[in-house]
Parts: structure tokens; C-alpha cells; sequence
């Protein structure tokens, strides 16, 4: 049996919360929806960042909240340009800073992080590209995707990282068709798959699991990408007061699973030894998915198993000792 | 001393970007913009140019790694062609509204369909209105200082806007010509260091692109339109300094033998020189033409205009567009000429042709047809609504 | 707050960009809420569980330690509510 170190988060004790950087960069007064997890995502990460950070922010839900001209929710330099090229611009904001360094024209030993948010659309669909191009090249930028799980800030169209199963305005469920008709793009993998040094999930229910994450990715020298998961009430059809535990049960059911690939070895960030539960109660009590049939619940509990196996799977792989020595990690 | 030397002119624009000690580099290949950006790749690699070269996986990148780079505090440099620029169309108006002084060398090409590599202004007039300053080179020698200029334009406090240079695709990226090119030493003092006064930096944060409400955007788009409108000054200034210290002189509005010319061709880019040539050989004949070159294309420089068709020598403007407006009155040029003269008594005719598209050779035979075409117009007293394109089988 | 709600064009920066950051602590979402968080500070244990996932970190913290809900910036969600380990908060109409 591989031994796997996991970091035990809040549940020390609820006093844990009170360790968290007080310092708020992302400021109140911005327009999120009540019960926004997203604006809390982004509210926990720049506690994680800290001052010394330039955000790119994609066009989405947060870039209209947070910056409706004459008012900013943004303590630090901060810059929107379009929907698909936020991991675009980010490169050319890292590379300027690389060649401003060694060009003596920014002070040299000053850190200054570049953090990306952008939403599901803006990430999975439009700007994969441009997030690929950026993973490739090994900018030094922490790209973080709030998957709300659909178009949210357009009126909740459907998104290749809409689950499968959930209506949205573009994928209504109807009297022939049943919500969305594939399986939400596994954007980690994707990201992994660039070879990078970095790749987490996260969930601002597990707010210390977010800042770890979040500073973790600033430490180590390339591209990171964080996906965290951003409960939305008003598109998935909850009481904004159940957003965080709606965020909890995504991962105590393995909907969403907690865990972080630093350097190709996997780690279960929380991990359940008495087995998850079963996903009817994260999915029975959102509006999004009250139409789907005992079948299709079915389908979606066996696809969960089968993916949460497979990061079991690959966790002990990754950490075995004689993998590890030859992948040098 | 400045040295002429035989150089591919895509070489001699690169050369021009060195000069300028740019600090970021992001482009993409594309036909027959590629040897611009593969020489700054190679001075990059060799270490004889302290830049980032971003080798972006798309034009669409390639603009949005420029605007980023551009305000966080670097130079940014970016080239590119006909589909290129198209792809990066949204972020080239973005990247004018949010007054990044990026600087495109575009090597103009046709747009597709059918596809085509070669020359002519339809990627460039695709992006008329995007907010950028745009100026057009006629050889390789006016490609190298204009691009050099373009970042002393560009970034001066009173423009912060971008600016791209124009220069025929293959007749003039892709041969050599004799140009003059200069020391570092030589320029010392002329392009100031890259300041913005509104960068990305920790230590005094600023948002930029934030949300525009109804409230707002009429008057940033009135702020906008003021700034490339008195970039004009900065730019005259700019090429009179040039000239002063090195002796060539641009002008918005470029003239050739149009004192005496009854009738003038309108023109842009590489075809003004063999429009010249072809107003020689026929001036032997006796015939009183000239040619008339817009090179500042944004901002549109009307006075300038007014000034050199309203000559009273004048009595037809053949206006040569590159392109063609669909559904209009086909030329853009040539509307946008009637447009300038409208309010004027004693206007000349403003007769439109176009040729030379898709990589056509305009012939010499085809020059004279187009001054011919005006001579006719002008006899039977008749402007026709829309051009004529020369050169086609019927 | 420095900037201006509806400058006139030519006070505006290049590009309409902000210079005053987190401004928009100017901007009170209190008056969006329906329902108000109140807390009973007998049972509060100052856990700072409320203040951590409040998307608008309307909590905040007194001299004694206790967490107190800003109502200019509580939207009135109610996560606090629901997440506080105390059961100390209770959601209550907003009188007018």
C-alpha cells in the first residue's frame, strides 16, 4: 500500500478559518448574484495571491461584476480584454515582465504573480485554445477556471463543461431531449496532458484547500491550472444560501473531485475512507437536473465511480516508488 | 553614418523593429509576412535582440499578447497578412480602445475566398475603422523608417494608440532593394524609452477594460476619436524631426507632378511608383498627368487632400482602389475622396477604378487605361456612382 | 470616491480606465437583501466560519472578537446561516 500525505484542511477544527489571510483584494460592492461561489473563489484566491499580482480577467460573469465603470472590486492591476484570449494576453503580461526584469527596467527580486480567471465557457470552449498555447509555451501564470458549469453571465446556455443530464437554456429538457447529451469536458486532464507543472481542483467550499492551492501554484516556477468548481445558484436553480454545501456534496459524492497533480503525481486532496455518496443527493435538489430519469441517474453514479477509481487509480500509480524515480519526482 | 545596402525589405522591416529595441515579440506565421518575423526570431535566438519572441499559437493570440505585453509596461511588436489579421480583428479594435501603441507591420494580401497569398488591400481596408493609426510604405526604404517611426508615434503621451504600417505583399516583403539603414548611434535620442502612464504595476493598480455601460461609452468612444484625430500633429512632428535629422521627408498626402496634371491618379502602396513611372514616359507624349498618394490612411488627412486635388490645375481624380466594398459603390478609397471634396464648389471629378486584385500585375497599358478612363469621364461630363475595375475579361 | 459616475468625455483616462482601486466599496449592495442575518452572540463560538464564505466578506470582526454582519454590503444570501457551526444566525425579514 502507497502511503499518499493529504493535508487535512479546515476540519481540524472550524477555528482553522480564522487562519486565513485577512487582506481582501478583491473587493466588496462588487454585483455577483446572492450566494455567488465564484465571487467567493475568486474573494479566497486573491488571498492566496496577495498584493504582488496582475489578474487577467476573461469576459464572464466575474469581469462584469467586478468592474462596471466608474467602480473596480479590484485592489490590484487588473485587465480585461476579451472572452477567449485571457491566457493570451496573460502570456504577453508574463513575457513582458520576464524581459523588463532582464532588461533592469523591473526590479529583478520582485515577484509579481500573473493570475488568469475566467469562466467555463471562456475556458473549456472559446479560450482553449489561447489556455492550451499558454500551457505549451510554460508561461510562469496560474490560470483559474470558475466552472459555474455553464454560460451564466449570458442567461445559462449550455457549455462543453455543462454536466451531462443538465438543462440549460440550450439544452432544455424537453419531451424528446433530456438536458445536456454528453459528458462535461475533463479540462484537468487536458491540462495535465500539457505536461505543466501544476494542476489542482478546487471548491471555495473547502476555503484553506483553495488558498493552499491557489499559493502552491505560485510557488513552483511555470504555467499552473486551477479548476475550481463555482456553485451557482441562480443558474442551477438552489437557494443561494446552499451554495456552499451544494459545493460539498459535489465532492463528498465524487461529482467533483478534490485532488492536485503537482508534477505529474497525483494527490486526492480529501479523500472519503468510508466511499462517497451516492450522487442523487448532490443532483435531487437542484432544478437543473429534476427531470432526469432513475436511468440516467444511473449512468451519471456510474461514470463518477468509474472517474473517482481512476484518480485512485492513477494517485497510487503516480506515487509509487519506482515511478517516481524515473519520473524523477 | 547610415549605410545602403541591398536588403530583402521583410529583413530591413525586422531590422527596424531591432532598432527600436522592442521588448516583445508575438506573431504568427502567415504568408508573406513569415521572413519579418523569422529574422526578429533569429536575432532573438543569437542573442543580438534582448526581446521575448512569443511564438503564439494564433494571429488572435498574437494581438492579445501584444495589448497584454503593451500594458504591462513593453514595447510590443507584432506583423502579419490578409487571414491574420482578419482572425485578429477583434482584439486590433480592442487593442486601439484600450490604447495599447502596438505596432503591426502588415504585409498586405488578399482575403479569401478563393484563397489567395498574393497583394492587394482587402485585409487592410477590412480593418478601416478599428481606430489605429495606418500608413502606407511604397518601398522597401519608406517600409524601414516608417516602421521605425510608427513606435515614436504610437507611444507618444498625447496618441498611446497603435499603429500599423502597410507594404505590398511580395512586391515589396520579398524583394531586394537598395535601403539605407542606420546605426544605433545615428537614431540615439530619437525614440524615447517605452513609458505608459497607465501600466500594470502592483504598485499603483489601475483596471483597465472594465464593463461600459450605456453611461459611459459614448464618451470613450468621443475620447477615442479626438486621440487619433490630434495624433496628427504628433505625426507630422515625428516626420519633420526625420527629416531634419536624416533627410527624408514623408508627407500625409504625397504629390508627383500634379501642379500642372489636368488628371491624377489616386493611389496607395507600391503602385504609386509605377504609376509615376508610367506619367513619365506619357508626359513624353504630352499628356498633363500626375499622381496623388494617400499614405496616412487614418487619420484621414482631408485638408491635406483638399489641398493637392483642389489645385486648380485639376479637373479629374482617378482614385485606385485595392479592394472591393461589396454592395457599394465598390471602392473605399474612392468614397472616401468624394467624401473629403463634397462640400467643395470647385471640386475635380472623382472617378473610381480598381485593379490588381488577388496579386494581379497592374500593366502598363492598364495605367494608362485608368488615366484614359478619366480623360473620358471628363469629356462626356459624367462621374460614374461606381468603379470600374480594369484588367477584367469580359 | 474620486471618480466620477457620468464624466464628460475628456475627463476620462485613456481607454476609460479605473485609477482608484476597490472602489467599489462605494458601491452598497445592502439593499438587495429580502432577509437579514442576525446573529445571537450568546451562542456564537467567533469560529469565523460566516466571515470565510461570504462572498461580499460582510462579516467583520469587533474588539471582543465577535463576527458582525455589515448589512451595506449583506446581500442576504443566507450562506452563513446554513454554514455556521453554532447554528447562532438566524435569517429575518428586512423591515422596511
Amino acid at each position: 500500500m502507497i502511503e499518499v500525505k493529504r493535508p487535512k484542511e479546515g476540519f481540524l477544527s472550524v477555528f482553522a478559518y480564522r487562519m486565513a489571510p485577512k487582506e481582501e483584494l478583491f473587493t466588496r460592492g462588487h454585483r455577483a448574484c446572492q450566494g455567488c461561489a465564484a465571487a467567493l473563489g475568486l474573494r479566497l484566491a486573491m488571498k492566496a495571491a496577495g498584493r504582488n499580482t496582475i489578474v487577467v480577467n476573461a469576459t464572464g460573469c466575474m469581469e462584469i461584476v467586478s468592474s462596471p465603470y466608474p467602480y473596480t472590486s479590484w485592489a490590484v492591476p487588473w485587465i480585461h480584454v476579451a472572452f477567449e484570449n485571457a491566457a493570451a494576453v496573460a502570456s504577453g503580461i508574463e513575457s513582458a515582465i520576464k524581459v523588463l526584469k532582464r532588461k533592469g527596467r523591473l526590479d529583478p527580486s520582485k515577484k509579481i504573480n500573473v493570475l488568469v480567471f475566467a469562466g467555463d465557457g471562456g475556458t473549456a470552449d472559446i479560450g482553449l485554445q489561447a489556455l492550451s498555447g499558454m500551457m505549451a509555451r510554460g508561461h510562469n501564470v496560474t490560470y483559474v477556471c470558475y466552472d459555474n458549469e455553464a454560460y451564466m453571465n449570458t442567461g445559462v446556455q449550455g457549455s462543453s463543461a455543462t454536466p451531462y443530464g443538465a438543462h440549460t437554456t440550450t439544452t432544455p429538457a424537453g419531451k424528446v431531449k433530456f438536458g445536456q447529451g454528453y459528458w462535461k469536458k475533463n479540462l484537468p486532464e487536458i491540462a495535465v496532458a500539457h505536461g505543466i507543472p501544476y494542476v489542482a481542483t478546487a471548491c471555495p467550499s473547502y476555503p484553506l484547500d483553495l488558498i493552499r492551492k491557489v499559493k502552491r501554484s505560485f510557488e513552483l516556477e511555470g504555467p499552473a491550472y486551477i479548476h475550481m468548481f463555482a456553485v451557482c445558484p441562480t443558474g442551477w436553480g438552489i437557494p443561494p444560501a446552499y451554495a456552499i454545501k451544494a459545493g460539498r456534496l459535489a465532492a463528498e459524492t465524487g461529482v467533483f473531485p478534490l485532488y492536485e497533480v503537482e508534477h505529474g503525481r497525483y494527490r486526492l486532496t480529501l479523500d472519503f475512507e468510508k466511499g462517497l455518496k451516492p450522487v442523487e443527493e448532490y443532483l435531487k435538489f437542484q432544478r437543473r437536473f429534476r427531470h432526469l430519469t432513475p436511468e440516467m441517474i444511473k449512468l451519471i453514479q456510474e461514470r463518477v465511480s468509474a472517474e473517482y477509481t481512476r484518480l485512485k487509480i492513477m494517485e497510487e500509480t503516480t506515487n509509487r516508488p519506482d515511478y517516481r524515480s524515473i519520473a524523477g519526482i | 553614418m547610415a549605410k545602403r545596402r541591398g536588403i530583402e525589405v521583410s529583413i530591413a522591416i525586422a531590422e527596424a523593429a531591432a532598432l527600436a529595441e522592442v521588448d516583445v515579440v508575438s506573431a504568427y506565421p502567415i504568408t508573406p509576412q513569415t521572413h519579418i518575423v523569422e529574422h526578429l526570431a533569429e536575432l532573438v535566438a543569437n542573442g543580438e535582440l534582448n526581446a521575448e519572441f512569443i511564438t503564439v499559437e494564433s494571429e488572435h493570440t498574437a494581438m492579445s499578447a501584444a495589448l497584454g505585453a503593451s500594458l504591462a509596461g513593453a514595447r510590443a511588436f507584432t506583423s502579419t497578412s490578409s487571414q491574420g489579421l482578419a482572425l485578429m480583428n477583434e482584439i486590433v479594435y480592442i487593442a486601439s480602445s484600450m490604447r495599447a501603441p502596438v505596432v503591426m507591420a502588415l504585409a498586405n494580401r488578399s482575403l479569401s475566398a478563393p484563397i489567395s497569398i498574393w497583394n492587394d488591400h482587402s485585409d487592410v481596408m477590412n480593418e478601416r475603422d478599428t481606430g489605429w493609426i495606418s500608413i502606407f510604405a511604397n518601398n522597401g526604404q519608406e517600409a524601414y523608417d516608417l516602421t521605425f517611426m510608427a513606435f515614436k508615434i504610437g507611444e507618444h503621451p498625447d496618441v498611446l494608440l497603435p499603429v500599423m504600417i502597410n507594404f505590398d505583399g511580395f512586391i515589396l516583403t520579398h524583394v531586394v532593394e537598395p535601403i539605407y539603414m542606420f546605426d544605433k548611434e545615428e537614431v540615439e535620442g530619437f525614440l524615447p524609452p517605452y513609458h505608459h502612464p497607465y501600466v500594470l504595476d502592483p504598485e499603483r493598480p489601475v483596471t483597465h477594460g472594465p464593463v461600459g455601460l450605456p453611461d459611459i461609452y459614448t464618451e470613450a468612444k468621443k475620447q477615442q476619436e479626438e486621440a487619433i484625430r490630434n495624433s496628427r500633429k504628433v505625426i507630422d512632428a515625428v516626420w519633420k524631426e526625420f527629416d531634419e535629422r536624416f533627410g527624408r521627408r514623408y508627407n500625409a498626402v504625397e504629390t508627383y507632378k500634379a501642379d500642372d496634371a489636368e488628371v491624377v491618379l489616386v493611389t496607395q502602396g507600391s503602385v504609386t511608383e509605377a504609376a509615376q513611372v508610367v506619367v513619365d514616359e506619357m508626359r513624353k507624349q504630352g499628356r498633363k498627368w500626375g499622381v496623388v498618394e494617400i499614405r496616412l490612411w487614418r487619420p484621414f488627412p482631408f485638408e491635406d487632400l483638399k489641398k493637392a486635388l483642389c489645385n486648380g490645375s485639376i479637373k479629374c481624380a482617378v482614385v485606385l482602389d485595392r479592394a472591393i466594398s461589396f454592395g457599394g459603390p465598390l471602392g473605399i478609397v474612392m468614397s472616401e475622396v468624394r467624401a473629403a471634396l463634397y462640400n467643395l464648389s470647385d471640386r475635380p471629378m472623382v472617378v473610381g477604378v480598381t485593379a490588381g486584385l488577388g496579386g494581379r500585375d497592374i500593366r502598363f497599358d492598364e495605367y494608362v487605361r485608368m488615366f484614359e478612363l478619366g480623360e473620358e469621364c471628363l469629356k462626356e461630363e459624367k462621374e460614374p456612382d461606381r468603379v470600374i475595375i480594369v484588367g477584367l475579361r469580359e | 470616491m474620486k471618480m466620477k459616475e457620468k464624466p464628460k468625455w475628456y475627463e476620462l483616462l485613456p481607454g476609460a480606465v479605473i485609477d482608484e482601486p476597490g472602489n467599489s466599496v462605494f458601491y452598497k449592495t445592502g439593499d438587495w437583501k429580502t432577509l437579514k442575518p442576525v446573529v445571537d452572540k450568546t451562542k456564537c463560538i467567533k469560529c469565523g466560519t460566516c466571515w470565510i464564505f461570504c462572498p461580499e466578506y460582510a462579516y467583520e470582526k469587533d474588539e471582543y472578537g465577535y463576527f458582525n454582519p455589515n448589512y451595506d454590503y449583506c446581500k442576504g444570501c443566507g450562506i452563513c446561516a446554513v454554514e455556521c457551526p453554532a447554528r447562532c444566525i438566524k435569517m429575518e425579514r428586512e423591515e422596511d
